[in-house]
């Protein structure tokens, strides 16, 4: 399912072609919008040529749209497309100093680039300028490393930042955008043709193509009303080879595994219990945390999961495996890499490493996924048993795979 | 002779964005990633310098990382994704009648001021590009589509950062 990798999928040859034709579509599209015209671009910023606002926000809104459609239909699976990382600080000082760039050379380096190709000197000038600022960026970032790093918040994108759900926010930018367009419009017969508001005459209808406008609030409301899919629905369209790594038992791994990993000091292991609080507060492993199933499903949650560097490994852990394995389920689903179900759960884990009798006794279990042990107090994670490193020697089969997370950088990395 | 001809006008921007919007979601659709400029330019960059000072790019943690040892800058679609923008751009620029020499400035300043200006502001926009870690396709517009807060941070503060300094360079386009 898309969105595709095409140098995966077809190799470097064919892979780098695609990658050439559609930047010959970039080009050839912000050739024919006019951006290889310093002084289009240029009088943005003096409200008398507004075509920068227009096909920008126009063409986002446009791949916004079919991106979202595409995703709420189930023909995209957005948690594979590369969001930009926001690292908040350093891309408001880039943004500044971006705008003061634009204004001074009057492009933007994509925009000079096609400058350049029409044999436009001053883009040809900008484009050496460029390649002197990245040079000059990579033999001076190191002085500044901290603030370049920082604010770092991960896969954050609109709707989680104002709580809003995807389509609603999809909605709002539609309107916002339309809106700006108006006012684009408005000010270019104002600050442009130096006509009076009396004489350009502020009646929306006078300005606006409404069948177009209309077009794409319809489409906006499509994208509300068909919404995005959830982390169940996201794990059904998910391939084969995903449902294939839990019926194989390929990420099932055995206690005696976790512990060794949890006290590898080269890892960095999280384990979440998914267990109720009762059941978390009588006994849990070592620096376990407790997750709801609701909690899985909350953005928060779910990014700083996502945030893994190398070596990071996320451990399910419950009393047998029914709620570990649907936590798998809905974590996988939401882009979770690395991530392991605890073989077994804690009765398992119990099982291997045994507690002592004066803690707990083993019973029979009510259901299928229900702890083994009655607790005659709760210990939390106070007893041997729950870190039992170096205490017991046993065999099994190793599972995890220490893979970084796929090296993605956006567009411009 | 083409020059001689006038060139076509430049098409309606709306209908302009939404050809530009499709690009994008192609560029999603068929690579996972949006679109870029100036990180191509950045590994063009480490590349030349690889081929003079291939120790110095080495010991800079910024170039060692795309072009360290034996890896090669130039190895990514990126790269070829700039060489197509300037494919593509010069193609449409023969098709509409605009390839032609020349120099686009306000009226009150020499081609050769436009040029120092073009230059400057180009390297201040490099290195801004880098600190946000994508310029205005990267960020703006492909960030922009897939709704990531920093990419919108980054789009409003291009344009405060434009309006704020545009009255006291207005010599240069009016």
């Amino acid at each position: 399912m898309a969105p595709f990798d095409v140098v995966q999928i077809f190799g470097k040859a064919v892979g780098y072609l695609i990658f050439l034709l559609i930047g010959m579509g970039f080009g050839a599209a912000l050739e024919i919008s006019g951006f290889g015209d310093s002084r289009v671009l240029a009088g943005q910023f003096y409200f008398r040529e507004m075509r920068v606002l227009k096909v920008m926000f126009t063409a986002i809104i446009t791949a916004m749209l079919l991106i979202f459609l595409f995703s709420g239909l189930g023909l995209m699976d957005f948690e594979k497309v590369w969001v930009n990382t926001t690292f908040l600080w350093s891309q408001i000082a880039g943004g500044l100093i971006m705008g003061a760039g634009f204004i001074i050379g009057g492009f933007c380096p994509g925009t000079s680039l096609v400058s350049a190709s029409t044999l436009k000197i001053d883009g040809a000038f900008f484009f050496l300028g460029v390649f002197a600022g990245v040079w000059v960026f990579g033999e001076t970032v190191s002085l500044f490393d901290g603030f370049y790093n920082s604010g770092d918040m991960g896969r954050f994108m609109l709707p989680e930042l104002f709580g809003l759900r995807t389509g609603v926010t999809v909605f709002l930018v539609i309107i916002m955008a339309l809106i700006m367009f108006y006012g684009a419009e408005i000010s270019e017969k104002y600050f442009g043709g130096r006509k009076s508001f009396a004489e350009i005459g502020l009646d929306p209808r006078r300005h606006m193509n409404f069948i177009a406008s209309g077009a794409l609030v319809l489409a906006a409301a499509a994208v509300m009303i068909i919404g995005q899919p959830g982390p169940e629905e996201k794990w059904n369209m998910m391939g084969a080879k995903e449902r294939g790594a839990l019926e194989k038992r390929e990420v099932y791994i055995h206690p005696g595994e976790l512990l060794e990993i949890m006290n590898d000091f080269q890892l960095y292991v999280r384990i979440i219990d998914v267990r109720d609080e009762g059941d978390y507060n009588a006994f849990h492993i070592e620096r376990a945390v407790r997750a709801t199933f609701d909690d899985m499903s909350k953005p928060q949650f779910v990014r700083d999961l996502q945030k893994t560097g190398p070596g990071t490994i996320t451990v399910l852990a419950g009393s047998g495996e029914a709620g570990s394995t649907r936590a798998y389920r809905i974590l996988r689903a939401q882009g979770v890499s690395n991530l392991y179900v605890l073989s077994g759960g804690m009765n398992a884990w119990l099982d291997v490493f045994g507690i002592d009798e004066k803690v707990a006794k083993k019973i029979n279990a009510r259901t299928g996924d229900a702890m083994r042990y009655a607790f005659l107090k709760s210990v939390g994670s106070t007893v041997t048993a729950a870190n039992p490193a170096g205490k017991i020697k046993i065999d099994f089969e190793r599972k995890v795979k220490i893979q970084k997370k796929a090296a993605k950088t956006g567009g411009c990395g | 002779m083409k020059f001689q001809e006038n060139p076509r006008p430049y098409i309606n921007p709306y209908l302009g964005g939404v050809l530009l919007g499709i690009v994008l979601f192609l560029a999603y659709y068929l690579t996972s990633n949006g679109l870029g400029a100036s990180g191509a330019v950045s590994r063009v960059q480490i590349a030349l310098v690889d081929l003079v000072a291939p120790s110095h790019v080495d010991r800079v943690a910024y170039f060692a990382e795309k072009a360290g040892g034996n890896i090669n800058a130039l190895d990514s679609g990126s790269v070829f994704m700039l060489l197509g923008v300037f494919i593509g751009g010069m193609l449409s620029g023969i098709a509409n009648r605009r390839l032609k020499p020349e120099t686009r400035k306000g009226p009150g300043i020499t081609d050769r001021e436009r040029w120092v200006f073009a230059f400057i502001g180009g390297a201040v926009m490099g290195y801004g590009a880098r600190m946000a870690r994508g310029c205005t396709s990267g960020q703006a517009l492909s960030g922009g589509a897939v709704l990531a807060v920093g990419s919108w941070v980054f789009m409003f503060c291009v344009f405060i950062g434009g309006y704020a300094l545009a009255y006291f360079v207005r010599r240069l386009w009016n």
